[in-house]
């Protein structure tokens, strides 16, 4: 694009992870302004970022954009749950009519050269027919019929029917894994952070996670990339459930999948954590997503793997199990050294050292 | 390692075991300069005595460990008892030499060592240390999830320690496996492994999967059906074991990745045929794999199994109990359910696997997965060399079980 002085408008900044993207963007020196817009002021430091207090459910966003002679929109309040926001009726309206206006003021606007959408790759749903790995073409098996993952999908829409109606605009939807880090909170952190682990009886899915570091980089990444297009970003890898919960080193304990739901909103009831529909039906089945695009169309690296960012995320949380672990621990201890990075599988039974 | 000292072992069974800033009583009298050694060899009838006893030896073993691990913590603040030579001694040296001191009464120390020693070497044979560092080494590394598993799931390690390990005996002892062929099974690079299905259960696919992982080295990536991958601890073994879901999507990565691709193509066709139809092979689906393998350019190998029919001859089946519960059919085979779970035993048929020669599918150019009569074309080759193959493997088959 090659402007010099940009000005980005970040939706969504009263939240940690909209917070620290707009802080990082105001970093960049190619950057002039960073304006943070949300109904409700940001709890942490903003840095240079300007906030103004508004809602993009109304039509004053379009007097923002307009008298800000804003140039790149960052849209990150598609929230997951509805948390702080009160109920899934207003979860929805913030989520779908929040996007909808935001969107006809963009269109509205002549300023307006780039969209950058954080979107998620629960918008590919979790089910049993699922490839191993999804691709950006690919749609999900069963369409997601309420939640977050229908938000996201009608969202994504909007942002398609956009990018049609305005083809000078550089419209960049990123597919983000589920975020994870040591500050974030979310309905799969929240899971994480249960002093005991329920987990779907028989089944074992992967996962993919994004370090909210790398979320922010590839944020900033796309606002001065300038690339149009969807892309899955997720940090390499992947994790099954059983290897993250052993990493933790908090126990599991498998439950019934019919019963899970309902554990689900006990657990809601209780305050302890929140076993949404997508999230019952990701820890069941998994998913994977492709991110060659990402690296090569987009041209964006993660700093961190998926069990690097789940390590990290790990290692602020105190176990709550693992003492088989550091009893068998002890017990190596008094044995000699073996080669750790040569698995015994791979060789054959009658020792490789002696 | 090499030249650790020997040290005596601990006071199990006996009183007193210091108070964490003096050492005991017993444990004083073991403290170097107090010990006499002792040939390597004790006296002889001990181990022979421990061997013939070995089921009752193997379980000592973890009830000797804690008091290992317990003596830890004295052992770095005082440093003055060497204890639990068992677990020091060096790499090598299987025997051990122990102090003689005079036992007061029951089984003296050093028989319950020689007992725990000859059982370490039954488990884990003469370099039964560096096994047992290694099994520990492995069990650590599942405990704390320190391994890698691929984007489809498979976990080589527990492929290769469990199930291989658990199918191996069934497909060389139960069902005495003949493989021919196994040569056509390129040594790297993707190929497509095309089978005929059947066994009521699909056991054929396991036992192909063992027969391939030993005559070629390679792991066999299966593509199953979508019920594997709705039903808890199947699709869970299903993906750890290499398995993916039968799509083109995933057919086409796993063989662009290079992986060897196992699909048998009938489906619950084949598997769930009764029993007067054996050999006679169903249709093969669309011909999705023949598009998945063109489109990556891998050849094809056909694969005849003869010996799966008859492992469950599937004599009836309950239609409505089947759709009541999802699946596509409860089979009646002349011993299940009349036997209970005793009739879930497979018969002991004798196996043959004959593995054909690869059909190629890189001479087509790259618009051939998008023509559908040559599809159905390379379809019906690789479905008429399967049959032939299997009517010529039935001829020479003396018996079902031999």
């Amino acid at each position: 694009m090659g402007m010099s002085g940009r000005t980005v408008l970040v939706t969504g900044v009263s939240r940690d992870l909209g917070r620290t993207c707009a802080r990082s963007l105001a970093n960049d020196p190619t950057v002039e302004r960073v304006i943070g817009v949300d109904v409700m002021p940001p709890r942490g430091d903003i840095g240079d970022v300007q906030f103004i207090r508004a809602d993009i459910r109304n039509p004053v966003i379009a007097k923002v954009i307009a008298r800000e002679d804003v140039d790149t929109v960052v849209h990150m309040s598609v929230i997951a749950t509805p948390g702080s926001a009160g109920a899934r009726g207003t979860m929805k309206e913030l989520n779908v009519i929040g996007t909808m206006q935001l969107l006809a003021a963009c269109q509205k606007a002549e300023s307006i050269r780039q969209l950058v959408v954080k979107s998620t790759t629960t918008v590919y749903g979790a089910s049993s027919g699922d490839p191993a790995m999804f691709t950006e073409d690919m749609e999900p098996r069963r369409p997601a019929r309420s939640g977050y993952a229908k938000d996201v999908a009608e969202v994504e829409a909007y942002v398609r029917g956009f990018a049609r109606r305005r083809p000078d605009v550089t419209v960049t939807t990123l597919r983000c894994a589920n975020v994870i880090g040591p500050r974030v909170v979310s309905p799969v952190t929240g899971y994480f952070r249960l002093p005991v682990i329920p987990t779907v009886l028989g089944f074992d899915p992967r996962l993919q996670f994004l370090h909210e570091h790398d979320l922010n980089r590839v944020l900033r990444h796309a606002v001065t990339a300038d690339v149009h297009g969807t892309f899955n970003v997720a940090g390499n890898g992947t994790l099954m459930l059983s290897q993250a919960l052993r990493r933790l080193q908090r126990p599991g304990v498998p439950v019934p999948g019919l019963a899970f739901g309902g554990l689900g909103s006990a657990l809601r009831s209780a305050r302890l954590g929140d076993l949404s529909p997508e999230l019952v039906a990701f820890l069941t089945y998994g998913r994977g997503v492709d991110t060659t695009r990402m690296h090569e169309e987009l041209g964006f690296e993660p700093r961190y793997s998926t069990a690097e960012a789940f390590g990290e995320f790990a290692a602020t949380l105190p176990p709550t199990g693992g003492r088989t672990e550091r009893l068998l621990a002890a017990v190596a201890e008094r044995l000699p050294e073996v080669d750790e990075d040569r698995p015994p599988a791979l060789t054959l039974a009658g020792g490789i050292d002696g | 390692m090499g030249d650790a000292e020997i040290i005596p072992i601990g006071t199990r069974g006996r009183p007193g075991r210091g108070t964490g800033t003096r050492p005991s009583a017993a444990a004083r009298g073991l403290a170097p300069g107090a010990r006499t050694p002792k040939p390597p060899e004790p006296e002889s009838p001990q181990p022979e005595q421990a061997e013939a006893k070995g089921t009752d030896a193997a379980p000592q073993a973890p009830f000797a460990e804690p008091p290992a691990t317990e003596s830890v913590i004295p052992l770095a603040s005082d440093t003055v008892i060497p204890l639990d030579g068992s677990l020091t001694t060096p790499v090598g040296t299987s025997q051990l030499t122990v102090t003689d001191r005079e036992a007061p009464g029951g089984i003296p120390v050093s028989d319950w060592l020689a007992a725990l020693q000859t059982a370490a070497r039954e488990v884990f044979g003469d370099q039964w240390e560096s096994q047992l560092a290694h099994f520990l080494a492995f069990l650590r590394r599942r405990l704390t999830g320190d391994y890698v598993v691929d984007e489809f799931g498979f976990d080589p390690e527990i492929t290769e320690r469990f199930f291989m390990a658990a199918l191996r005996p069934i497909a060389q002892k139960w069902f005495r496996i003949e493989v021919r062929g196994a040569e056509n099974i390129p040594a790297k690079g993707g190929a497509l492994i095309v089978s005929n299905h059947s066994g009521t259960i699909p056991v054929d696919a396991l036992m192909t999967m063992v027969s391939v992982r030993d005559h070629s080295d390679r792991y066999l990536r299966a593509l199953g059906a979508d019920l594997v991958f709705k039903m808890p601890f199947v699709s869970t073994m299903a993906r750890k074991g290499g398995a993916t879901l039968a799509c083109s999507e995933d057919a086409e990565r796993m063989l662009a990745g290079g992986e060897l691709v196992g699909v048998w193509p009938e489906g619950f066709k084949g598997i769930g045929k009764p029993y007067s139809q054996r050999y006679k092979l169903q249709r093969f689906g669309r011909g999705g794999f023949v598009s998945a393998a063109l489109r990556t350019q891998v050849p094809i190998i056909p694969l005849s199994v003869v010996g799966a029919e008859e492992i469950y001859p599937l004599v009836g089946n309950v239609p409505a109990l089947a759709r009541l519960l999802g699946v596509p059919y409860i089979p009646i085979t002349p011993f299940f359910p009349l036997l209970g779970p005793l009739g879930l035993v497979p018969l002991p048929s004798k196996w043959l696997l004959e593995f054909g020669e690869p059909i190629r599918t890189d001479e087509y150019d790259e618009h051939a997965a998008e023509d559908p009569m040559l599809v159905f074309n390379v379809t019906d080759q690789v479905r008429e060399t399967i049959q032939q193959t299997l009517y010529s493997l039935l001829m020479e088959r003396q018996s079902v079980f031999k």
